[in-house]
């Protein structure tokens, strides 16, 4: 039970929040005091980013309400949330790159004379904010030439020119050197000897003691825990987000039988100064990779496929080197890739269902170059079929496809192809529980064939009950590898925040 | 209760009337806005309904109906190409200069240049589409510049001047017209267009032409090459301005190096006024057709209604605009239709 904090500037009382086949957040309560530094934890999709979203005006609460300061807050854009008093610094800035720092500092009242800028009245004013966070550039300079670490310097000036109470930090440390995270603690320091309240999310569980007086976990979006960090060891917050019961083992299915190597990875270099990776995965096996969103799982996979530039390694399939400079190479030497992303790169979504299964592999259904319409239908009916797409028709346009018949479709076109190993990231995001059922079902369908599945996801109870082998991310790291019978939640948790916890040593 | 979760819809049959709804968002649709059009001028501007007129008409729509098949393969990828009123222009002199060289017999002559004529198109166009594609760069900006290299050319090429003379031959095949209405120009447009309908509808090459302007990252990431497509689709557009360069010839038996000017604007319009999406994936060659009909019909109707001059443009440009209104319309119909 979260213990009454005597003077609260943020209240949530029963806040909960929908979006489609998703509940993000379930009856969260809870209460931030009056000059902390409030630290939000929980596990990728505990619903973090929806709570911080909701404070700065991107959503509104479907349930609850949110009192800021004593008084009912519910601001209907970021705008109106920075005038309440609460300035969201998220993890990804996009700041007005062609203007300059000042212009930037100041755009919400900016100084007028006349009704035109003040130009003198605002850089002086910008120069004393700058100077009060530590930014040593001139506000004349173009925001496009600062770094991440400055950027959120000026972002931080920015809520500091409208006397924000309260700042919230989304992962701020993420891209940060150690040097630099010094010096933002150090600012964050000095902002709350001033009175401002901060509400801090980060993975990196070493840093939070320093910046922290109390903390509140989420899992499953709702809320677990609010209480004074002290006392709290890193093991038992860990435990505290992971939590849940492990029940979910009973459902695996993968009784293929394992042999030989499908797709081999050696020293493969996603950018030419990022750590060397190797993994392997066996005929017949399904191997999950764990790791925290943005711990370069989706990077590695897609430098395997060929997708953005190329990368350095060797990859083989079927015990022999391929080379990979592109997908067209990857689909060649059979290779798939599921997309994270199924409308932007997976499906063209206003053809129809027959031409995106058909698209992978256009030469079996054409002779001399042309289409050979009832072919191409009849192939795609039977793949609807096998998969259990729901669709009145084949020329039916994917666009009005649910999520997981849309999942279904990507999944649809690589069958069509035949390929030997098949790689798949996220494949269930944003699909209800039936849909999830059945494609895990394909994924043992596909193993039992002698094919070899790569899983990334972000869901760990799905990876725990679907995969023989989890490799897990840790800052772009190979951080361990696991086999089912020592599958333990909190020990994959623990890998998956290895390299982070250690970053602040050195 | 949790609204957004339920809202699972499974997708129904279409009714009769969706399926007529859609069909006349295709093609029909700016079919009977053409009929329409006839209808109305044939009833009011005199003259208009006569053998003569229409034989006008295909005359006048030979060129740009062929420029303008070319155009829908470069706008059905996303694309645009502005340079094909100047390719026209180099063609054009291209063509007449190897025509009129006396070592020539008439026949020698008249294969030679069509062949030179729609090669340099085909090659200047595949090297907008090179340079697009190596250089990641809009169509819109390298085919202006095309527009200009080969203006250029054109005039570098005739020394600045008008070529005439051409084979006999030649100009007679030009002056051809069957049953009465049906110019030999307006035939070789028709051909393109069939050709170019085959290839959109029936090929694997067709297939990619809208997959690409579909979706290109998934094209890619499906294991393609949408560059060596993208390259294609200028490359036919070269082609189709090389062809057109031929009609050109054969309608006014000259090569000049300042033929075709604005000519790219009025395919663009054609392709758009017969329904081809601007941002690529949508569309048909049939519409574009359609689309060369319209304005050109537009254009003689208004004259023999005795309209300005300077009245002219300004209904055309409207046409234009409204064409792009509808078809804005139509994507959001579409979708609810879809959706339903």
């Amino acid at each position: 039970m979260p213990e009454t904090i005597d003077d609260a500037i943020l209240k949530l009382e029963g806040i909960g929040k929908r979006f489609p086949g998703v509940v993000a957040l379930k009856d969260v309560s809870m209460e931030i005091g009056r000059g902390k530094g409030h630290i939000l934890l929980g596990e990728n999709g505990a619903g973090k980013s929806t709570l911080i979203n909701l404070l700065g005006g991107v959503f509104k609460p479907d349930d609850g309400r949110i009192l800021f300061d004593g008084k009912a807050y519910h601001p209907s854009s970021p705008l109106e949330a920075f005038k309440a008093g609460i300035r969201v610094i998220h993890q990804e800035l996009h700041p007005l790159s062609n203007l300059s720092v000042a212009e930037n500092l100041l755009f919400e009242h900016l100084p007028r004379r006349y009704g035109l800028v003040n130009y003198k009245q605002m850089n002086a004013r910008a120069a004393e904010l700058l100077a009060e966070v530590g930014l040593n550039v001139a506000p004349t300079t173009l925001a496009s030439s600062l770094s991440v670490a400055q950027l959120q310097l000026l972002e931080i000036a920015k809520a500091l020119s409208n006397e924000s109470k309260l700042l919230v930090l989304d992962e701020p440390t993420a891209t940060l050197t150690s040097k630099e995270v010094d010096r933002l603690f150090g600012i964050l320091k000095r902002l709350k000897a001033r009175g401002v309240t901060t509400l801090y999310i980060s993975h990196r569980l070493e840093e939070i003691f320093e910046v922290g007086d109390d903390v509140t976990i989420l899992r499953d979006g709702q809320h677990v825990i609010t209480r004074p960090l002290e006392g709290l060891g890193i093991p038992k917050i860990v435990e505290l987000m992971v939590g849940r019961e492990l029940a979910q083992h009973d459902a695996f299915r993968g009784d293929s039988t394992i042999s030989g190597e499908a797709l081999g990875v050696s020293g493969l270099k996603v950018t030419s100064h990022s750590p060397d990776l190797s993994f392997s995965v066996a005929k017949g096996e399904i191997v999950g990779i764990a790791g925290l969103v943005g711990s370069g799982r989706t990077e590695a996979v897609r430098a395997i496929f060929g997708a953005d530039a190329k990368a350095e390694g060797e990859i083989r399939i079927d015990g022999k080197p391929v080379e990979i400079a592109s997908p067209k190479d990857a689909v060649t030497a059979g290779l798939c890739l599921a997309t994270e992303d199924r409308k932007i790169q997976g499906l063209m979504l206003d053809m129809s269902c027959a031409q995106n299964t058909t698209i992978t592999d256009l030469a079996r259904v054409s002779r001399n170059g042309l289409i050979l319409r009832k072919m191409e239908d009849d192939s795609s009916r039977q793949l609807v079929r096998e998969l259990r797409i729901k669709t009145p028709s084949v020329h039916q346009a994917v666009r009005t496809f649910s999520g997981g018949n849309q999942q279904k479709v990507v999944i649809a076109k690589w069958l069509f192809r035949g390929p030997k190993v098949l790689i798949f990231d996220e494949p269930t995001r944003g699909i209800d529980v039936g849909a999830k059922a059945e494609i895990y079902e394909l994924l043992w369908k596909f193993a039992a064939e002698g094919k070899g599945v790569l899983v990334v996801s972000s869901d760990l109870p799905e990876l725990m009950s679907i995969c023989h082998r989890i490799i897990v991310f840790s800052d772009g790291k190979i951080a361990g590898e696991i086999a089912r019978e020592k599958f333990d939640e909190s020990r994959i948790l623990s890998l998956a925040y290895k390299e982070y916890s250690r970053v602040r040593q050195h | 209760m949790s609204g957004n979760i339920e809202k699972m819809t499974e997708a129904k049959a279409p009714s009769v009337w969706d399926k007529l709804i859609r069909i006349s968002m295709k093609e029909a649709g700016v079919t009977i806005a053409l009929v329409l059009i006839l209808i109305f001028f044939s009833l009011t501007a005199p003259y208009f309904a006569t053998p003569e007129n229409f034989l006008k008409i295909f005359v006048q729509i030979a060129i740009n109906t062929v420029l303008a098949a070319g155009m829908t393969f470069v706008i059905l990828t996303g694309g645009i190409d502005l340079s094909v009123g100047s390719l026209l222009a180099l063609c054009t002199v291209i063509g007449a200069t190897i025509m009129i060289d006396p070592r020539l017999s008439p026949w020698q002559a008249i294969v030679l240049a069509s062949i030179a004529s729609m090669g340099a198109g085909a090659v200047l166009g595949a090297i907008n589409g090179w340079i697009c594609e190596k250089w990641k760069l809009p169509s819109f900006i390298v085919t202006l510049g095309m527009l200009n290299v080969a203006s250029g050319l054109a005039r570098v090429v005739s020394d600045n001047s008008t070529i005439t003379g051409l084979p006999q031959p030649f100009v007679d095949f030009g002056n051809l017209i069957f049953w009465g209405v049906l110019p030999s120009i307006f035939l070789i447009a028709i051909v393109v267009v069939l050709i170019g309908w085959f290839v959109l509808r029936y090929t694997v090459f067709g297939r990619f032409v809208f997959a690409i302007g579909t979706n290109e990252e998934a094209v890619r990431l499906s294991g393609h090459e949408p560059k060596k497509y993208k390259i294609a689709v200028f490359t036919i557009s070269g082609l189709t301005a090389g062809i057109a360069a031929m009609v050109y010839l054969l309608r006014l038996n000259v090569g000049s190096p300042v033929a075709g000017i604005g000519y790219e604007l009025n395919a663009i319009a054609a392709v758009i006024i017969g329904g081809t999406s601007l941002s690529g994936g949508k569309g048909s060659i049939v519409g574009t057709l359609v689309g060369a009909c319209i304005l050109q019909v537009l254009s003689t109707g208004l004259q023999l209604l005795g309209a300005d001059d300077n009245i002219k443009p300004i209904v055309i440009g409207a046409v234009i605009v409204l064409a792009v209104i509808l078809d804005s319309y139509r994507g959001r119909l579409m979708r609810i239709l879809e959706s339903r």
